[in-house]
């Protein structure tokens, strides 16, 4: 388990750290799945640099121990079918036993199926119901400006979320009112669930939408963590809404999965859990025989 | 809309006692803030705009953004009053109001303006004759009509001190003063029995209710003794009160600007078959659209007067027969 983070950092995280956490990560968004039987693989592993990085990165101040803190930074998830990545991080962030991950989606679990405010410590806004996280975040950004309080709010949106007329209404009021403390990230994975984005309802080009409504925008790769950590310094750094547009590939992380929209939302069966997982845990070695091999030439 | 009360005195409109009461309430607590979707003049909520700048953003003409926006301003501890037009508000944030309220049960009073058909020749696009079923579908939050400026002075501090999701219809026009001094104990779970009767019960809301002591006082005159309940709140529904009307009258007419599916009358009905089943007869707009006009014509044509009210009672009794055990 990582350590929690009462205060955000201002120094540049460790990569090969957080490249271990999201491989866990993957790892356990697989496994959810399996034993869930249901879930929505390909945009929950999409995400997975993003919300690492947030969570592990130094770019959230939380304390997982006291999950309704005041002083809290905000991460909402409005792409809610990808919960099972914010789940698998707030596990991993202490937030939630680790075998709770397990209970995804069953009865009585505070696992839902998309995340909803109230039931898992770490939530902040029930979603599922496409394109509200940006107006909710701009509530809780513009509520803090009013107090003068210096709460982060991030809100990672979808590609195909970016169809939805309210996320252009945030936008548009978001550009206008200038809270100092708001961040929305897209996972821009090309899918959608009928298909190719591009195909359905192009959402290109997205940053020029963003930035026609007074956003700063940057795209990066979003699985470079790298570039996902410079792009957050860069985004906390301004004051005015910034939009970072992470280029990502869906399902990524597992071979099979990767641009198959098959995987959009339907959970691995156990064989399939299995292949994903040995790819996983492959990953995981490769990562550590390098990071290994790294810290040799640091010492020399 | 006077002939229609005669004998009653006409007071301010509810949208008019709303906003003053919800500066006042601005002066009273710093954790109100305001949200409104470009009508802030005509929802009244422009009165505390100008007073606490601060504390009020007019969010422009994005009535789901305005709710979703809410969602985030009470997460984050704020009591947040959201207002605009009933029909807009209430259509067009929905989804959010299920959402980033209902489902979260967050601390959000929404102010759906221009309720029910009254507000006249603007039209059916601007008219709300779907809110009550709309919002009382909706877990958890309060639902209520008030029918007077004094009763809307107290529903809205109710509002702001009550935890949790409340709507509150207010009305365009001015409205007859059923209430002639200030309410000191009002609550959203209470009816209140204006008139007592042993014959029927009529139990009205909003404008409807000063048409219901008009009704009772006519019918009086023909020997017939009738109770008026007020209902302002439909959900949740004061079922005492329902109980003791289908117990101790035996009938029960229901009448509310709005549809007469889904609002009070589908409420109390429910209540009754649950509690006292007796024959009901509803008054309401009947499952159709209305029109543009003087809101007293339209009260005529789309059956909203005391005459409707009669009407209804005449056949409630009729069904119920006149040998009543």
């Amino acid at each position: 388990m990582a350590e929690a983070t009462l205060q955000r950092t201002e120094s540049t995280p460790d990569i090969d750290r957080l490249r271990d956490i999201a491989t866990r990560l993957r790892v356990d968004i697989i496994e959810m799945l399996a034993e869930s039987q249901s879930g929505h693989p390909g945009g929950s592993l999409s995400a997975v640099e993003i919300v690492t990085a947030l969570y592990f990165g130094g770019f959230l101040r939380y304390d997982a121990k006291r999950p309704e803190w005041e002083d809290r930074d905000r991460f909402i998830l409005s792409k809610g079918h990808g919960v099972p990545v914010q789940y698998a991080a707030l596990a991993e962030a202490g937030f939630i036993p680790h075998d709770e991950l397990m209970t995804l989606r069953k009865i009585n679990s505070r696992l839902q199926g998309h995340p909803v405010l109230g039931t898992c410590p770490g939530i902040e806004a029930s979603t599922g119901s496409l394109g509200q996280g940006l107006s909710i975040g701009l509530g809780m950004a513009l509520a803090a400006n009013m107090d003068g309080k210096d709460t982060r709010v991030i809100v990672l949106m979808g590609d195909g979320e970016c169809q939805e007329g309210q996320v252009w209404e945030a936008a548009m009021a978001a550009g206008f009112h200038r809270p100092d403390n708001f961040i929305a990230i897209v996972d821009y994975n090309k899918y959608q669930l009928d298909g190719p984005t591009a195909e359905i309802l192009d959402v290109s080009p997205l940053g020029g939408k963003f930035t026609a409504m007074d956003w700063q925008v940057r795209e990066i790769d979003g699985h470079d963590l790298k570039q996902v950590v410079s792009a957050l310094q860069w985004a906390v750094e301004q004051t005015a809404p910034a939009c970072i547009i992470a280029n990502t590939v869906k399902g990524k992380g597992v071979s099979f999965m990767e641009n198959n929209n098959k995987w959009h939302g339907v959970a691995p069966s156990e064989e399939e859990a299995a292949r994903a997982l040995t790819e996983l845990r492959a990953t995981a070695r490769e990562s550590a025989q390098t990071d290994g091999a790294a810290q040799k030439e640091a010492g020399r | 809309m006077k002939d229609l009360y005669p004998g009653f005195t006409i007071g301010k409109a509810t949208r008019d006692a709303f906003g003053e009461t919800l500066k006042q309430l601005g002066a009273e607590h710093e954790n109100i803030v305001v949200l409104d979707a470009d009508l802030a003049k005509s929802t009244k909520t422009a009165d505390f705009g100008e007073a606490y700048p601060d504390r009020f953003k007019n969010v422009g003409i994005q009535e789901a953004n305005m709710v979703g926006m809410a969602g985030g301003f009470a997460s984050s501890g704020k009591v947040t009053f959201i207002a605009s037009f009933a029909s807009f508000v209430v259509g067009k944030g929905f989804d959010q109001l299920k959402m980033a309220v209902a489902y979260p049960k967050l601390n959000v009073k929404v102010a759906g303006s221009h309720g029910g058909i009254s507000l006249g020749e603007d039209g059916v696009s601007q008219m709300s004759t779907e809110d009550f079923a709309l919002m009382c579908s909706l877990p958890g939050f309060v639902v209520c009509c008030p029918c007077d400026e004094n009763q809307m002075r107290a529903a809205t501090r109710a509002a702001y001190d009550h935890d949790g999701p409340v709507y509150l219809r207010l009305g365009r026009q001015k409205a007859p003063i059923v209430y002639d001094a200030p309410i000191k104990d009002f609550a959203f779970s209470k009816a209140t029995r204006l008139r007592e009767g042993t014959d029927v019960t009529i139990i009205a809301n909003g404008m409807m209710t000063a048409a219901a002591l008009v009704a009772c006082d006519r019918l009086a005159g023909e020997g017939i003794s009738v109770r008026v309940v007020d209902m302002p709140t439909m959900k949740p529904l004061d079922d005492d009160e329902v109980q003791a009307a289908g117990e101790e009258t035996g009938a029960i007419v229901c009448a509310e600007e709005h549809f007469i599916h889904g609002g009070l009358g589908a409420r109390v009905a429910q209540a009754a078959a649950r509690l006292a089943p007796v024959p009901m007869q509803f008054v309401g707009v009947d499952d159709v659209y209305a029109e543009s006009g003087d809101p007293e014509a339209l009260f005529r044509k789309y059956g909203l007067t005391s005459d409707d009210i009669i009407n209804a009672t005449r056949r409630v009794l009729e069904k119920r027969g006149a040998g009543r055990a």
